[in-house]
């Protein structure tokens, strides 16, 4: 029970404990935060023992072979999704290398006075539209303007500089490039807003350390506010590769959709949320149970990038405030 | 670099009136902030080798002057200057120089200590790296920690980070990081408020013994650290008619005379302690 104070304090003062009302709303709204946040662990949960359900037939069936192989034929019922987990990877990561350099880049730019407090909101509105453009909107814009727009200079540079594993292929079409390019300008908007956010919370006083000891705008951007936004940063590119992995529209659209293994930029490619639309509408009871266990996969890969940037984000943050070595 | 060398000659031509040696001749007429009148009117001198202190109510332009001396206010948008001041002769805002450069000649420690998320070593060989020091910087790292009378507390510790230090220990390892560099003038904006009485003391007797090498501008509200440490006091005050909020210098003494026997009326409330 609770002990009340009221015997104890003068008689002329204003104060008193919260009302039986006070409580009890202070009670509800924990309750029901509380609720919302196990509802939350539940269905995720959920969703997973659905997927591992009806993808158990086929873990049991085809197993690590599933991982390894390279052919996907429903007629002779031989599944393998190597290469679309080879597409998966390769395609998210030019997507982030292009889509990061551009997108921290873009962070530094709006946070670091390069322009009037106006200029700097309507540039970062701008480029956080793009996040608001549909993926199948992305999709279009890549078939019908990226691939042409590229395809001349790509097939250049495929006659000249062919020898080099990336240029081994010519572009006809569909492929790996066109399809990192625009996956890139999806994750644009993530990567900048995430990082202008971690850039502009470096502290003030680090600025003006950097610049009272004489440093330019560029040897403070270096040498100081990039390096103490670093784990914000980093975070930035993870949660940009997240998106990059598990992209499917625009991908379905412009991959090519070929279960190829190949470093070539040119060649069509397919990753694994490409393969799991372009497979559902027409699956049968089989293959349902094998598209089940490539989303089984790619959930896993989205999940260890994440466990994978959280820890290292841990490490740095904790190196950085020097609470442990 | 012909802006870089406006300031890098070897002239040690210091302004001499009255047999001093004055290193930063510090004129503002008018000084504003966007529309904002902060400071009028006011004349300091630093001289070599000694500590001038800044002393004043919270508001009258204190920390403004300070950063006038190494253009640290040239960072904030609507800032405009009327006025000048000679670094060894030189017009510090003379158009052809570069702020970045004056930084380097001209250093300066923060009310917050503001060591960067780095370890305590690339801390101090921070401003050495930027100068393009090659030679002997784990030396030059040494002696400056050594000057900010850190060295015995962390000489086994240079790979923490500076964050892992206490906030006395954070100051002086900014004032390492200043003196690594050797700049000729070190300005100090109030370096001790957020410290404790015991770190305090610690900083004000490292005042006194950096004085030797290096000049001295510092802030404080504290009067009896002023008298402590201060060689020249300059006290400034607000001014408050027509709902304006303008500082100015009030009187510029040597520390003694100012407290045993100020010559404005001001002055002498302020440091009866009659306002603040
Ligand atoms: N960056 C700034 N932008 C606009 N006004 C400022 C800025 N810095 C200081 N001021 C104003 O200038 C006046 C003097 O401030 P300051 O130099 O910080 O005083 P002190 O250090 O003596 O307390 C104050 O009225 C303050 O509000
Ligand atoms: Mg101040």
């Amino acid at each position: 029970m609770a002990i009340t104070l009221e015997g104890d304090v003068p008689t002329d003062s204003v104060a008193s404990p919260p009302s039986s009302l006070d409580v009890a709303g202070d009670r509800t709204f924990r309750g029901m935060t509380y609720m919302f946040s196990w509802m939350t662990i539940f269905l995720v949960l959920y969703i997973l023992y659905e997927i591992a359900g009806k993808a158990a037939p086929a873990v049991k069936e085809y197993g690590v072979g599933f991982i390894t192989g390279t052919t996907w034929d429903a007629n002779r019922g031989e599944f393998g999704v190597f290469p679309e987990i080879w597409g998966t990877l390769y395609s998210a990561i030019l997507a982030l290398m292009i889509g990061g350099f551009f997108g921290v880049s873009i962070a530094i730019f709006l946070t670091q006075d390069f322009l009037s407090p106006k200029l700097e909101l309507v540039f970062k509105n701008i480029v956080e539209l793009l996040a608001a453009i549909p993926s199948v909107v992305y999709g279009l814009w890549g078939i019908y303007v990226v691939i042409p727009a590229i395809r001349p200079t790509a097939n250049w540079i495929h006659e000249h500089l062919g020898w080099i594993p990336f240029f081994e292929t010519s572009l006809s079409g569909p492929g790996m490039l066109p399809a990192a390019m625009v996956l890139s300008i999806m994750v644009l908007p993530t990567i900048s807003a995430v990082s202008r956010d971690a850039i502009s919370s470096v502290p003030h006083k680090l600025k003006e350390a950097a610049f009272g000891l004489g440093a330019t705008r560029w040897e403070a951007i270096v040498g100081v506010i990039i390096p103490t936004s670093a784990t914000g940063i980093f975070g930035a590119l993870v949660l940009g590769f997240g998106r990059a992995l598990g992209e499917t529209m625009a991908l379905a659209m412009l991959v090519g959709n070929s279960n190829q293994v190949s470093l070539s930029l040119f060649s069509p490619a397919n990753t694994l949320a490409a393969l799991l639309a372009n497979n559902f509408p027409e699956a049968g009871k089989q293959e349902e149970g094998v598209l089940m266990y490539a989303a089984l996969i790619l959930m896993a890969i989205t999940l260890l990038v994440n466990l994978l940037g959280t820890a290292i984000m841990n490490r740095a943050s904790r190196r950085l405030s020097g609470v442990a070595r | 670099m012909a802006t870089a060398n406006v300031l890098n000659c070897e002239s040690t031509a210091t302004i001499e009136s009255n047999g001093k040696n004055i290193v930063i001749d510090c004129k503002i007429k008018n000084l504003y902030y966007g529309k904002f009148r902060a400071v009028r009117d006011s004349h300091i001198p630093v001289e070599q080798g000694q500590i001038t202190a800044f002393i004043g109510p919270s508001g009258c332009g204190k920390s403004t002057a300070l950063r006038c001396l190494n253009r640290m206010n040239d960072l904030v948008r609507g800032f405009r200057f009327e006025g000048h001041v000679h670094f060894r002769g030189k017009d510090i805002y003379h158009r052809n120089v570069d702020p970045v450069a004056v930084r380097r000649y001209i250093g300066m420690v923060f009310q917050q200590p503001n060591p960067f998320a780095m370890s305590i070593y690339n801390n101090v060989a921070f401003g050495l790296r930027l100068n393009r020091v090659k030679d002997d910087i784990p030396e030059r790292v040494e002696n400056a920690l050594r000057g900010a009378a850190l060295w015995d507390e962390v000489k086994d510790k240079l790979k923490n980070s500076g964050l892992s230090l206490s906030g006395g220990q954070q100051q002086r390892l900014c004032i390492a990081r200043a003196i690594a560099t050797e700049p000729s003038v070190l300005l100090m904006d109030e370096p001790c408020s957020a410290l404790d009485p015991i770190a305090t003391r610690r900083i004000e007797e490292l005042m006194t013994e950096l004085k030797e090498k290096y000049t001295i501008a510092v802030v404080t509200h504290n009067l009896q650290q002023a008298q402590r440490v201060a060689d020249k006091t300059a006290f400034m005050y607000v001014d408050t008619t027509e709902g304006a909020r303008t500082g100015y210098l009030v009187e510029y003494e040597d520390t003694n005379q100012l407290f045993a026997d100020p010559k404005e009326e001001y002055t002498k409330q302020y440091i009866r302690g009659e306002f603040s």
